[in-house]
């Protein structure tokens, strides 16, 4: 004979606890598995709780009418397996309860294999088979591994970028990071630490919540964001923007560049370069605001925003209007890599005059981005997606995005927020082919 | 040692092996003194004669079902179907009877069906046709097909001598498009042997016939230009496929190409990447892709078939896609 702990079932995501309303069975009865055991009432309904197993109702722990937290031990049946905990209200039975275990035993042992399985990855990047199979042979732990940087697809780990890092690492450039299994890498931008807050705890019980605390970074941006709303009057523009030109340049011009330069050519320098003529254009563009003065900035410091690992960062690049394209590239590149490397200075992340957020990399079509303050207008890039367009009334297939300026309006109307978007969507369109690096 | 085509390697294997063997005999449409529709049997009937290399009826069942008759009583028949795409009139003949009688009755039917196959030509949909992937599945056949002269000499050899029936897959693209050494001496190659052209630790191209010559462009393409080293294997045999070989090949790079001129879906590619994801999953740095035919009849306008074959350019855009992935 063995005892199987009948539990307090979880009845919904939200509900914390509930509350016996009958035994139907008395200690000392005969009960058949899924055969109704007892009633319950929680906040959203009331429900009959089939049994967990065959056996005898050997004890009622948790009498009617009583409220108890979900999970809490009502009663024990006994039946011919292992003691095990049952909870009932799953609708299909715990397969632990179901097989009777030859002798009494709480806890299941693992498996034990040659080679442990890693870790599920927290961040939820791919991994090919083949870069689990070495991480796994070269001993390189999951937390390790969502630190490498990947040069595939998407930042993909590929073959070559873990047999690096293995190589590296045996030669003792790199340090294998402490194995601290709290060191989950959460997703980009929500990287925030698990807390315990009695008051909240109680409000928000768990394993049901978790309750992190906000990182600095995070509790600035909200902070910047709800001022940033209400200081500015928002206005979206949205534009179409014909990238098929840009990408043809791109392309053409990618390999040459990238063995000349060491980086990859990304379309964020053609945009920047568009920005920086534009403003050129459109100075009222790059302005602030104090009280009723109006602040005009004769240099162009554009920021650009990251989703990094702790959160939004707006790394500038400064004088952007004095740098030629193979300049903003560069410029580009280097504070790319400083972001990713955790290299920048606070003098990298101030005295923005306008700022570009890149939200098209995740596959946004259209945003309407906030402003980053003091500065009064945002431009953000759609992803880029092949469409069919008609031009001089022939249908052809071109690569387009929208691009959207938000805009403060305070200071810059529809018709200056308009042509200034349209400014940068001409630049674009007609870009120089024969732009040489 | 000397330089030959495609075409005169596989007509001397032809030769060589009737010279051999006076049971080897030819049937087929066409082929005696109009030396076949691609004259690869020319001057054949003058040498060997009537009863060696028969004008067959216009019927391909009655040419496969007189050679599988023939190789039952011992004889060595190679039979030409005179554009592969004719080869579903005997198709019978080949599935149920040639593939099935030494399984059934213990006789053996050591025959040769040769199927000038593909297109690039501008045939058409009747005059194109890869239809390696309707006998793929047939227990009891083999299946060759050569890429070069050397192979196809020396496999035509080993289809002649292998006791089972074997069709002979050959490429009307190749057959003077091709040059390549052969030796004079009697060889043959191993069926169920594929055979590596091109090394390479990148990417792994699998490959056979006509495909073969624009996967080795598009690796050398990838080589000069982003340093990518692709191999490149010649299946060379499809059935029994190089198991071993291919397997290996897709651990050793990871990342896995499969080409092939017939159409895509439920073609040999299929079979292969099935075959290395049961075998080599933990490998596999990309999934497999396949770059294949369309799955369409062949178009007879050229701009069309251009469009729907396999091409260098294709299997560069492919290599480029696996090696950025």
């Amino acid at each position: 004979m063995a005892r199987i702990e009948v539990v307090m079932p979880q009845m919904g995501e939200s509900i914390a606890e509930g509350t016996i309303v009958k035994w139907h069975k008395k200690v000392g009865d005969k009960v058949k598995k899924d055969e109704t055991l007892l009633e319950i009432s929680t906040d959203k309904v009331d429900s009959e709780i089939p049994s967990p197993a065959a056996g005898v109702l050997a004890e009622i722990v948790i009498p009617e009418q009583k409220t108890v937290a979900v999970r809490t031990i009502i009663a024990y049946l006994e039946t011919e397996g292992g003691v095990v905990t049952a909870e009932p209200a799953k609708p299909t039975a715990n397969p632990l309860a179901e097989a009777p275990k030859p002798v009494a035993a709480t806890v299941v042992p693992p498996v034990v294999t040659a080679v442990k399985p890693l870790a599920a990855p927290a961040s939820g990047r791919f991994y090919s088979p083949l870069v689990l199979n070495i991480a796994r042979e070269e001993g390189v732990a999951m937390t390790e591994l969502e630190l490498i940087p990947g040069t595939g697809d998407g930042g993909r780990v590929s073959k070559k970028d873990i047999l690096a890092y293995v190589v590296a690492k045996k030669s003792g450039a790199v340090a294998a990071p402490a194995a601290t299994p709290a060191l989950k890498a959460a997703p980009v931008g929500i990287v925030a630490k698990p807390v315990d807050v009695p008051e909240l705890r109680a409000k928000y019980p768990a394993p049901n919540f978790e309750i992190l605390q906000m990182s600095n970074v995070l509790q600035k941006m909200a902070e910047h964001m709800v001022k940033s709303v209400q200081t500015s009057p928002h206005v979206a523009a949205i534009h179409e923007v014909d990238m098929t030109n840009v990408a043809k340049h791109r392309s053409a011009h990618a390999v040459e560049f990238e063995k000349k330069e060491g980086f990859k050519l990304t379309f964020t320098p053609y945009i920047v370069d568009a920005v920086a003529k534009a403003i050129k254009k459109y100075p009222l563009i790059n302005t602030s605001i104090e009280g009723d003065k109006i602040i005009k900035k004769n240099f162009t410091n554009i920021g650009i925003a990251v989703a990094a690992e702790n959160g939004l960062i707006v790394p500038v690049i400064k004088n952007a209007e004095e740098k030629n394209f193979l300049g903003l590239a560069r410029a580009v590149n280097d504070l790319a890599t400083r972001t990713r490397t955790k290299k920048l200075t606070p003098d990298d992340i101030q005295g923005g005059t306008f700022t570009i957020s890149n939200y098209g990399v995740f596959g946004t079509l259209i945003g309407t981005p906030i402003i980053n303050q003091p500065q009064v207008a945002i431009l953000g890039t759609g992803a880029i997606k092949k469409r069919v367009a008609v031009i001089d009334d022939a249908i052809a297939i071109r690569s387009i995005a929208y691009f959207t300026l938000s805009f403060d309006h305070r200071i810059v109307d529809g018709a200056l927020g308009g042509m200034f978007l349209e400014e940068i969507v001409q630049y674009l369109q007609n870009f120089d082919m024969n732009l040489k690096f | 040692m000397a330089t030959m085509t495609y075409i005169e390697a596989l007509s001397k294997g032809m030769w060589e092996e009737m010279e051999r063997d006076r049971s080897v005999f030819l049937i087929g449409e066409d082929i005696g003194a109009y030396g076949g529709a691609f004259k690869a049997t020319k001057g054949f009937q003058q040498h060997f004669g009537e009863e060696r290399v028969i004008d067959a009826t216009l019927s391909e069942a009655a040419i496969i079902g007189a050679a599988t008759g023939a190789a039952v009583v011992g004889m060595r028949p190679i039979a030409e179907m005179q554009f592969a795409d004719f080869v579903t009139c005997g198709f019978n003949q080949i599935v149920t009877n040639a593939a099935k009688t030494h399984y059934r009755w213990n006789l053996p039917v050591p025959m040769v069906v040769r199927l000038p196959s593909g297109g690039y030509i501008h045939g058409g949909p009747y005059h194109s046709t890869n239809p390696e992937g309707w006998f793929f599945h047939v227990p009891g056949l083999k299946i060759v097909a050569p890429s070069t002269p050397y192979d196809a000499k020396g496999l035509m050899k080993a289809a002649v001598r292998d006791n089972n029936p074997v069709l002979y897959f050959e490429y009307k693209y190749l057959y003077r498009r091709i040059k390549g050494e052969v030796p004079d001496e009697d060889y043959s190659i191993e069926i169920g042997k594929g055979d590596v052209k091109r090394e390479g630790s990148d990417i792994v191209i699998f490959t056979y016939g006509s495909t073969v010559h624009h996967s080795l462009e598009a690796a050398e393409i990838l080589s000069k230009e982003d340093g990518v080293e692709t191999m490149v294997v010649d299946l060379r045999t499809l059935l029994p496929l190089d198991k071993e070989l291919i397997i290996n090949s897709a651990k050793s790079t990871g990342k896995v190409l499969i080409v092939h001129e017939d159409t895509l879906t439920g073609g040999i590619g299929a079979e292969i990447a099935a075959l290395i994801s049961e075998n080599a999953f933990k490998f596999l740095d990309a999934p497999i892709r396949r770059v294949a035919s369309l799955d369409t009849p062949v178009p007879f306008a050229p701009p069309l078939e251009e469009y729907f074959l396999p091409d260098t350019n294709k299997i560069v855009k492919a290599l480029r896609e696996l090696s950025s992935f």
